[in-house]
């Protein structure tokens, strides 16, 4: 009987990867949050509670919805507007999933309560169940059902803890998304750039290029399988396209300068990037589907970091043109050109976030570096990040946080220099290291993964 | 005017490596032969040879090579100012030893890259690391090297030689190809 259970598994196993099923439950009541950002909501999350179906891992449903709950509580701790209230505070002992002892739960000081299960199926796929409950109000505002495969589970808890957010700050989640960057090894004077991929906790690492070729700058298309970012192939410098099914790589375009800094249109369809031909770098967007280039600026200055706004309409870029390095915007044929940062010092690496509204950028000024955003107007700037190097914003999905790099100075001694991924909260609060491998820098945001 | 000034640097300069080569040569001979061993008299029949010595080389590379270049005063480097492309006199000198240099060796030909220090950003440093190497590379036309001997590549601050100085970061350098 056992025996025959495991042959089944084992058999399902073996299948080829095939995408989550997501069946919906209902939604129940909408809860106002608006004040969520004001303190961490409390918010309690048990353990999954699983049947006792073993995998050949070793390892139990029970095994895996803990793990699916510490995964969870930890995404939506790390956004800043949660805190998980520790489950050995917990009074409830047997928890009832489909009925919690709402008095308890108030008394720990928990505002809302996860529960859930998780089964394997004769199939070979996890039923995963959660529910959402508002503990004073004694209901429950969400449950949702997962079908997946066991070895998908770290994929479960993140679309959980994206539901889980969505019901309570009113957006979207950016928890089952991946950040591709560039992994950082060897001395200072001769540092290997690979081009390396991982999930937005950091979990999942891979190393995509080998080192051979310098590899910078990947952006993630909003179609998810493809990079574009910036290698040195036979010491010359040109975008590439990197297709993350298939791990094939192409050069894009037949350009006899180096091209660079490459970006995606929203819709995928066309990537922006800067050539640099006799010393001068302007920018030109290359429709994907037929490969016709189209030149946008033509000016002796520097052109360079174009970003589209999420509708196409509108480009940001930095240039020289004023005589140092600000930021300008102009329509999708590249008239229109104006001017929207005034500030002192340099601005770059201007980023259009996803919402539309605000604009990304890495600022200069005094000997420091600050990551900040301003309207797209140029009005309402706000410095999120200040230190020594500063770098390369990239927008979650949903525009509430940015990534980027920061790089430490070395000091007499040598010793310093460590590069790594950071975040940052769109509020400015909630700064956190994304821990990797090895030293990293230009990290690039997924849209959500489907 | 220029011209024939640098000239006379080149020529002086050339000389001043020639005659340190020149005595650092001396002196090695002299320190190989310092150490004379015991010299046992073996049979008379063989009298005893001298002034048989090899002539060494001026230098230990070859001519037109990589270090030969970088051997002339340095002259395969170029320093900007930050965030700066034009070229300084000094610049502008070791340009001209380049291009004598390009006239003397004329199967040479020279990658010039363009690098960056790491207080700027990367793509905005990727275009100014071109601009320098295109600054480079049109000076040395300008003295009259075949531009079809010239080939650029920018590094921007991916490349940098010194982790606290940035000024030797903020460079063009020749590569002999």
């Amino acid at each position: 009987m056992k025996f025959n259970k495991i042959i089944k598994i084992m058999a399902v196993l073996l299948l080829p990867y095939t995408s989550l099923n997501l069946v919906l439950a209902q939604d129940v009541l909408q809860v106002d949050v608006n004040d969520a950002y004001a303190a961490p909501i409390p918010i309690a999350i048990t353990a999954l509670q699983g049947n006792s179906s073993f995998l050949l891992s070793g390892e139990s449903m029970a095994d895996y919805g803990r793990k699916i709950s510490q995964v969870v509580s930890a995404d939506l701790v790390r956004s800043g507007l949660f805190k998980s209230i520790d489950q050995r505070a917990f009074l409830s002992k047997d928890i009832n999933i489909l009925r919690p002892n709402f008095k308890d739960w108030r008394a720990v000081g928990a505002q809302d309560l996860v529960t859930g299960s998780i089964i394997l199926q004769e199939n070979g796929r996890m039923k995963v169940e959660f529910r959402l409950w508002d503990v004073f109000g004694g209901t429950r505002i969400k449950g949702l059902r997962y079908q997946a495969l066991p070895k998908d589970w770290r994929r479960v808890a993140h679309r959980i803890a994206d539901a889980v957010y969505r019901r309570l700050t009113g957006e979207k989640g950016y928890f089952d998304t991946r950040i591709v960057y560039i992994a950082e090894t060897g001395s200072y004077t001769k540092r290997i750039k690979r081009l390396a991929i991982m999930d937005q906790d950091g979990k999942n690492h891979k190393y995509l290029t080998s080192g051979k070729n310098m590899a910078l700058t990947p952006r993630f298309s909003p179609t998810i399988q493809e990079i574009t970012y910036l290698s040195y192939v036979n010491d010359m410098p040109r975008v590439y396209l990197y297709n993350l099914d298939s791990g094939k790589q192409e050069i894009l375009g037949d350009f006899d300068g180096m091209t660079f800094a490459p970006r995606f249109s929203a819709d995928g369809n066309t990537v922006i990037m800067s050539m640099a031909k006799k010393g001068n770098s302007d920018i030109y967007a290359m429709e994907l589907k037929t490969r016709r280039v189209k030149r946008l600026t033509k000016n002796s200055a520097i052109d360079t970091s174009p970003s589209y706004s999420p509708d196409g309409k509108k480009i940001v870029f930095n240039s020289d043109r004023g005589g140092s390095q600000q930021l300008y915007v102009m329509d999708e044929n590249g008239r229109g050109i104006h001017r929207i940062s005034f500030g002192k010092g340099r601005y770059a690496t201007p980023v259009w976030s996803p919402r539309g509204d605000l604009i990304a950028f890495t600022r200069q000024y005094g000997g420091e570096f600050y990551i900040g955003v301003m309207r797209t107007d140029g009005s309402g700037e706000r410095l999120l990040t200040k230190s020594f190097l500063d770098e390369g914003p990239t927008w979650s999905p949903n525009g509430r946080v940015l990534m980027f790099f920061r790089k430490k100075p070395y000091d007499k001694k040598g010793k310093g220099g460590e590069t790594q991924l950071w975040s940052v909260d769109l509020t400015g609060y909630n700064e956190r290291q994304i821990h990797t491998p090895r030293d990293a820098s230009d990290p690039a945001w997924s849209p959500l993964l489907r | 005017m220029l011209k024939l000034n640098n000239g006379i640097k080149y020529t002086l300069l050339t000389g001043a490596v020639l005659a340190l080569t020149a005595c650092a040569n001396t002196n090695k001979t002299a320190i190989e032969k310092t150490p004379d061993p015991v010299v046992v008299p073996d049979q008379d029949t063989n009298p005893v040879e001298t002034g048989v010595v090899d002539e060494l080389p001026i230098a230990d590379y070859a001519m037109g090579s990589q270090e030969h270049l970088d051997d002339i005063a340095n002259a395969s480097l170029v320093y900007f100012g930050y965030d700066r492309y034009d070229l300084t006199e000094n610049a502008r000198s070791s340009l001209q030893l380049q291009a004598k240099f390009l006239n003397e060796y004329s199967n040479v030909n020279f990658v010039i890259e363009g690098h960056c220090d790491e207080r700027g950003t990367r793509e905005y440093n990727l275009a100014l690391g071109e601009r320098r190497a295109n600054a480079a590379r049109n000076y040395l036309v300008a003295l009259g090297v075949d531009s079809s001997r010239l080939s650029v590549v920018s590094y921007g601050k991916e490349r940098p030689l010194s982790m606290s100085n940035h000024d030797q970061n903020r460079r063009g350098y020749s590569r002999v190809k």
